[in-house]
């Protein structure tokens, strides 16, 4: 396959973003402080291209670049989330940031960075490919976590999310070296192939060190402590893009990395897998029940979520695989959804964040309040909504992998974290106002009708997700 | 003695273990956080260069050399948003950083 083709039918939407990006920083440099409206819609228009790229796409299985990289079901499907994650940021965004006076044309520029380097993470086929797309997503991600640059909380959020994912880089590159000396190769499926046997010690240290690296990035626990302070700290639109699609990309490549280069030692990276699920989703579970600010028990929640998601990964099959690609699509719209929603809280003119902002809320402005409690209904696993069926798969995989105890714990975990999804619900209904939001944009409010109609109708219709997240898993076997 | 490989994989070994206590058991500077990574990620590349050699392979270099770019960027990186910490807060000092609990 020449240069050309690779980039024309496998490569379109990483071409479309790399070449775009370039034209943006261009745009944004000559027209200096005035871009950022012109440099927002671009990016918003580039995002949505690179999508249609991918729908309307090629649905072949290539490898790219000597190895490099692999375009397949998989890699397409988390893609499109990932792109989804990306653009629904940058639409809530503008508002926000213009208020704030942050309203810079770098930020656009900055989240499309970033995604550049989650879709490269995604396809990644060997470990160079993989380290290099994590750390151009990473990257970015720190940048923009310290955005806000006259805010002391801010510079302190990216200060702290730049220390940990530096050091959570370095563990991930200490495996990888570790995993190309004893394998000898750094591609994925030279590494499943040169392990026959009982693994050689450092291919199973290599192995440790690589999920560590990628659990920092998906803030699943024991390596979640920068969470809840970067999602405090940080801008609230830099929050939701934080809590959608890197988490998309993370996860993706953790299943892809385990399925394709460690399937001969299922074994060892079975137990690691099961040991971060039942610690985030017990720590996503208890942690978050004393939480006052919103964007804290978000940080908590998101780390129970991707608890819940390695659930369907620790099954370790095709099932378990389709469990989460299904688990992140709905994780993706219960997060944009949610989002929307805390960046409508703003009274006055002024943002806030605590949970007692939300009082009386459905006396204030009952849409709002019925969408929000939805979302939360949905975030604890209510059936009919969304998030029952996005468990239900996972729960469902591991079963059939024999893995009752993780279940249960799952379900027990679920339970306990209905209780603070619940108590939102119990402020806004029956306690008593707090002074009303302001009147919020269209964008927010289109944003959280359309999670939430898609959260309340996913029973009547699953089968688009479905189908594609079962060709999605299929690929990946 | 000959030295081989096991002696590489030693020194980047405690070079390594260094770079993460360093970070992690430092109360004074972020400054010397910073330094850290970098130790850490030179651990990793006598590591891969070390394979390289046993190996008779190429990649392992070629690898290296990714890693020296990528560190070059964090660096810059992160000394631009220590800059904008010094700024905001007056201080670079460890024990400071607690405006966000946790």
């Amino acid at each position: 396959m020449s240069f050309t083709t690779a980039l024309a039918h496998h490569f379109l939407p990483e071409t479309i973003l790399t070449l775009g990006v370039l034209a943006l920083i261009l745009v944004g440099s000559f027209r200096g402080s005035r871009a950022f409206g012109l440099v927002n819609e671009l990016a918003i228009g580039l995002l949505g291209l690179a999508i249609l790229s991918l729908l309307f796409g090629g649905d072949t299985q290539a490898s790219l670049f000597e190895g490099a990289f692999v375009d397949d079901a998989f890699g397409r499907f988390v893609k499109i989330l990932t792109l989804l994650g990306s653009l629904v940021t940058i639409i809530m965004s503008r508002d926000y940031l213009q208020r704030a006076k942050l309203g810079n044309f770098e930020f656009p520029i900055l989240v499309v960075l970033s995604t550049i380097g989650m879709l490269l993470l995604v396809s990644a086929d060997n470990l160079i490919a993989l380290y290099l797309g994590l750390e151009l997503m990473s990257l970015a991600l720190y940048v923009a976590a310290a955005f806000a640059r006259d805010d002391a909380r801010a510079s302190e959020a990216g200060l702290k999310y730049f220390v940990l994912g530096a050091l959570s880089s370095g563990m991930l590159l200490y495996g990888a070296s570790l995993l190309y000396g004893f394998a000898g190769t750094i591609s994925f499926d030279g590494i499943a192939k040169s392990i026959t046997g009982a693994p050689p010690l450092g291919v199973v240290f290599g192995l440790v060190f690589v999920l560590a690296g990628l659990a920092f990035k998906m803030s699943a626990a024991p390596f979640h402590m920068w969470t809840p302070d970067v999602y405090e700290g940080a801008p609230t639109p830099v929050t939701a893009f934080f809590a959608s699609a890197p988490k998309m990309a993370a996860v993706a490549i953790t299943a892809r990395i385990v399925m394709t280069a460690f399937p001969g030692v299922a074994a060892q990276w079975q137990q690691i897998v099961i040991f971060l699920a039942i610690a985030s989703m017990l720590l996503g579970a208890f942690a978050a029940i004393g939480q006052t600010n919103i964007k804290r028990l978000m940080a908590y929640s998101s780390i129970g979520h991707m608890g819940f998601a390695l659930v369907g990964l620790a099954a370790g099959d095709e099932a378990g695989v389709r469990g989460v690609a299904i688990y992140l699509a709905i994780y993706l719209v219960m997060t944009l959804g949610a989002f929307a929603a805390i960046l409508q809280m703003r009274v006055e003119g002024r943002p806030v964040e605590k949970i007692a902002d939300l009082s009386g809320l459905s006396r204030n402005n009952g849409t709002a309040a019925f969408y929000l409690a939805m979302l939360m209904f949905s975030l604890a696993g209510v059936p009919p909504l969304a998030g029952f069926f996005a468990k239900y798969y996972v729960f469902l995989a591991a079963v059939d992998a024999g893995l009752y105890a993780l279940a249960i714990l799952g379900v027990a975990a679920s339970a306990v974290s209905a209780f603070y999804y619940l108590r939102v619900v119990k402020v806004m209904y029956f306690d008593e106002p707090a002074p009303a939001f302001d009147h919020s944009p269209l964008s927010l409010r289109a944003v959280l009708a359309v999670s939430t109609i898609f959260l309340l109708g996913f029973w009547v219709y699953p089968a688009p997700v479905v189908e594609a997240a079962t060709a999605a898993a299929k690929s990946l076997f | 003695m000959a030295v081989g490989l096991t002696h590489y994989l030693v020194v980047a070994a405690i070079l390594f273990t260094l770079g993460v206590a360093g970070i992690i058991l430092n109360r004074k500077n972020i400054i010397i956080i910073l330094m850290s990574v970098e130790l850490i990620l030179l651990a990793v590349n006598i590591n891969l260069v070390a394979f390289s050699a046993a190996l008779g392979d190429l990649t392992g270099q070629v690898f290296a050399l990714f890693i020296l770019t990528v560190a070059a960027a964090e660096a810059a990186i992160g000394l631009a948003i220590l800059v904008t910490y010094f700024r905001n807060r007056g201080t670079i000092a460890v024990e400071d950083i607690n405006s966000l609990k946790g």
